[in-house]
């Protein structure tokens, strides 16, 4: 039906062919604007109350114990889940309430989940090639031709992320952290405006968390990241902002110091660990 | 418009596919100067029979080709391609018996004879067109094409894979196989479509025309080669292995996931139109028995034989199960299915990526491997 209305329209000849080019609007604040979300499963409130925003450019690390809502956060943010109340903006453009997941891929919203997927049988180069934002139809992919400003950009974010050498070996021989690494990797290639990154340093050694480190703080600026994890000693080494989340709401923000002093942050979460 | 064929173009710069492309065309050539020069009572003389055997061969590899761009690369086991080969070999059947003409057994000008038997009075509406070969030769990419596109629509559109897939290819395939037993069908019931007579005017009973249809059959194989090759070496062959190794994966890249299972399985089943086309005028009959779920499968096997993504594996995996059908069911019919499970079940456990897999380790840098390690054996 609206289709047809958009025919009757005089001043607007045929729009729905039009693209749809409407940039992520950050003039006026945050990037992430998360208001009075609520959502249960079942009777149990997965997340409750959420108030959470997240400003263009900025890293912040979510932390909080298992069970307060960190995943269902990010199921909301990306689309898989929807809530029950509340709302979601993406910019001051964007309600992401109203969009669904490939779209909300589109608009610029990154997401690695904890468990590694890379194509294994594909070379890493190949991995961050599929990834590259570009028009994802079947003839254009057909008929792509590699563009030598994207090999450029690839062999960018192959530095990046530190996996120039193994670029023509095929992603399955990659240890976990190199995996993880092209992971983020192919999301950088899709030049997202947030990136949700979920547990990156699991099963990470020492070194390789501080390079994960050093790679995520390097993000910030350009793109704003949001990471979730587990490991305090990590948390502390890349976080300028903290949010604790317990039982579906905040519990506390502020810098690590801050939050690490907080008494009641100390009784839910890291009092376990003291 | 560079730009749009480049795909194509690619493969035909692949050392692989020019060593392919070659060793066929010698094959061909060597089979036709020993078919044409070498006087029929030499040793070294290729008689038709075998010209027309090796065309035979040949429609079974295009077929094995079609199956490993579905199977190999794009991870979708189809169990009944047996179906739009036998559907392309209809069409071209339905063809063949529109010129026999008045010549048939009945007399009849428009009529086949087994309508005439059947005390039809008029031809069927969907018989209209075929007695021109450009709308038969059409409707032996559009008839398998359309069928895979809606039921690639329905199928992949549910997100239906795996070996439930495959069980639903199966059915289809033995569907098809009921269907055109019935004598109502209008296809000619369990006899077929046989007594052929001409091809675009030439006689289908001369040497001639047989060593023609031998040679348009590597020509088939040899385009068909490309395009598949062209479309694995592309970006949307990456994308393919991407769908068979990760689905939900390559989705959240932002890849329609079932648009480019659609698109594949589509330009295979067209594929194995084509085979099925110039299987016919070689065989001299097309009946339901090809649509029988014995045979898609030993398709599969074919290609398992051979080697899964590698397109020649297939070939070759073809070539020789065919070649050794021919032997075996010579000196020993019933052994033979015992002897393909046997085969199967060796390859399977000791050359887990068949002969190409066999034919990779040998060299001394191996192409690149796409076939997914932990798959290797499912």
């Amino acid at each position: 039906m609206s289709m047809l209305e958009q025919l009757t329209n005089r001043d607007q000849v045929f729009d729905f062919l039009a693209p749809v080019a409407s940039p992520v609007d950050v003039r006026h604040g945050p990037i992430l604007y998360m208001e009075d979300v609520n959502v249960s499963f079942d009777g149990f409130k997965a997340i409750n109350n959420l108030n959470l925003t997240i400003d263009d450019g900025e890293l912040r690390c979510i932390i909080g114990p298992n069970g307060a809502g960190k995943t269902t956060m990010m199921d909301i943010i990306t689309g898989k889940t929807r809530p029950d109340t509340g709302s979601v903006w993406f910019g001051s453009r964007h309600n992401l309430l109203t969009m669904n997941e490939p779209d909300i891929a589109t608009l610029g919203i990154g997401r690695k989940f904890q468990k590694p997927t890379v194509f294994e049988a594909l070379t890493v180069f190949e991995n961050l090639e599929l990834a590259m934002a570009a028009d994802k139809r079947i003839l254009p992919t057909l008929t792509a031709i590699m563009k030598p400003e994207n090999r450029e950009q690839i062999d960018e974010v192959l530095e990046m992320i530190g996996l120039t050498a193994l670029r023509d070996k095929p992603a399955g021989i990659l240890s976990h952290g190199q995996k993880q690494w092209l992971e983020i990797g192919m999301l950088l290639m899709q030049k997202p405006r947030l990136l949700l990154v979920d547990e990156p340093v699991a099963g990470m050694t020492e070194q390789e968390m501080e390079r994960t480190a050093e790679l995520l703080t390097s993000l910030a600026g350009k793109q704003s990241v949001v990471v979730v994890e587990h490991d305090m000693g990590f948390v502390r080494s890349i976080a300028r902002q903290v949010t604790v989340l317990h039982q579906g709401s905040v519990l506390a923000e502020g810098t690590m110091d801050q939050v690490s002093n907080d008494p009641e942050v100390i009784k839910v979460y890291l009092g376990e660990e003291a | 418009m560079a730009t749009s064929t480049t795909w194509l173009l690619r493969p035909l710069q692949e050392r692989s596919t020019q060593l392919f492309l070659g060793i066929l065309t010698a094959a061909l050539a060597v089979v036709t100067i020993l078919h044409l020069a070498m006087p029929e009572d030499s040793a070294l003389h290729v008689s038709a029979y075998t010209v027309t055997l090796l065309g035979k061969y040949l429609c079974y590899a295009l077929l094995a080709v079609a199956v490993d761009l579905v199977w190999g690369y794009l991870g979708i086991l189809s169990l009944g391609h047996g179906a739009f080969f036998a559907l392309g070999g209809y069409a071209m059947g339905m063809y063949l018996m529109r010129q026999i003409g008045d010549r048939g057994t009945y007399g009849d000008p428009v009529l086949p004879d087994f309508m005439v038997f059947l005390n039809w009075d008029s031809l069927p509406w969907y018989w209209h067109g075929f007695d021109m070969a450009w709308f038969a030769f059409a409707m032996v990419l559009l008839v398998p094409g359309a069928l895979a596109f809606v039921f690639g629509y329905l199928a992949f559109r549910s997100r239906v894979t795996g070996v439930y897939l495959s069980i639903i290819t199966q059915a289809l395939t033995f569907a098809l196989m009921l269907a055109f037993f019935r004598n109502e069908m209008g296809f000619g019931g369990n006899n077929g479509l046989t007594d052929f007579r001409d091809i675009l005017g030439f006689n289908l009973r001369t040497d001639a025309t047989r060593l023609g249809l031998f040679i348009a059959t590597g020509i088939a194989l040899a385009i068909g080669y490309v395009i598949c090759r062209g479309i694995v070496t592309s970006k949307l062959g990456r994308v393919s292995i991407a769908c068979r190794d990760a689905e939900a994966r390559t989705r959240f890249l932002g890849y329609r996931v079932e648009r480019v299972q659609l698109f594949v399985f589509v330009v295979s089943a067209m594929l194995a139109g084509v085979a099925g086309a110039l299987y016919v005028p070689q065989v001299g009959i097309i009946n339901p028995s090809e649509f029988s779920p014995l045979f898609s499968i030993e398709v599969v096997v074919w290609v398992a034989l051979g080697g899964r993504a590698t397109l020649y594996g297939a070939v070759i995996g073809a070539l020789l199960v065919n070649y050794a059908k021919t032997v075996f069911t010579g000196v020993m019919p019933d052994a033979w299915l015992f002897a393909l499970g046997g085969l199967f079940v060796l390859v399977t456990v000791f050359l887990p990526k068949g002969i190409a897999g066999l034919l990779q380790k040998r060299r001394k840098a191996p192409e690149k491997d796409r076939s997914n390690p932990q798959e290797a054996t499912a």
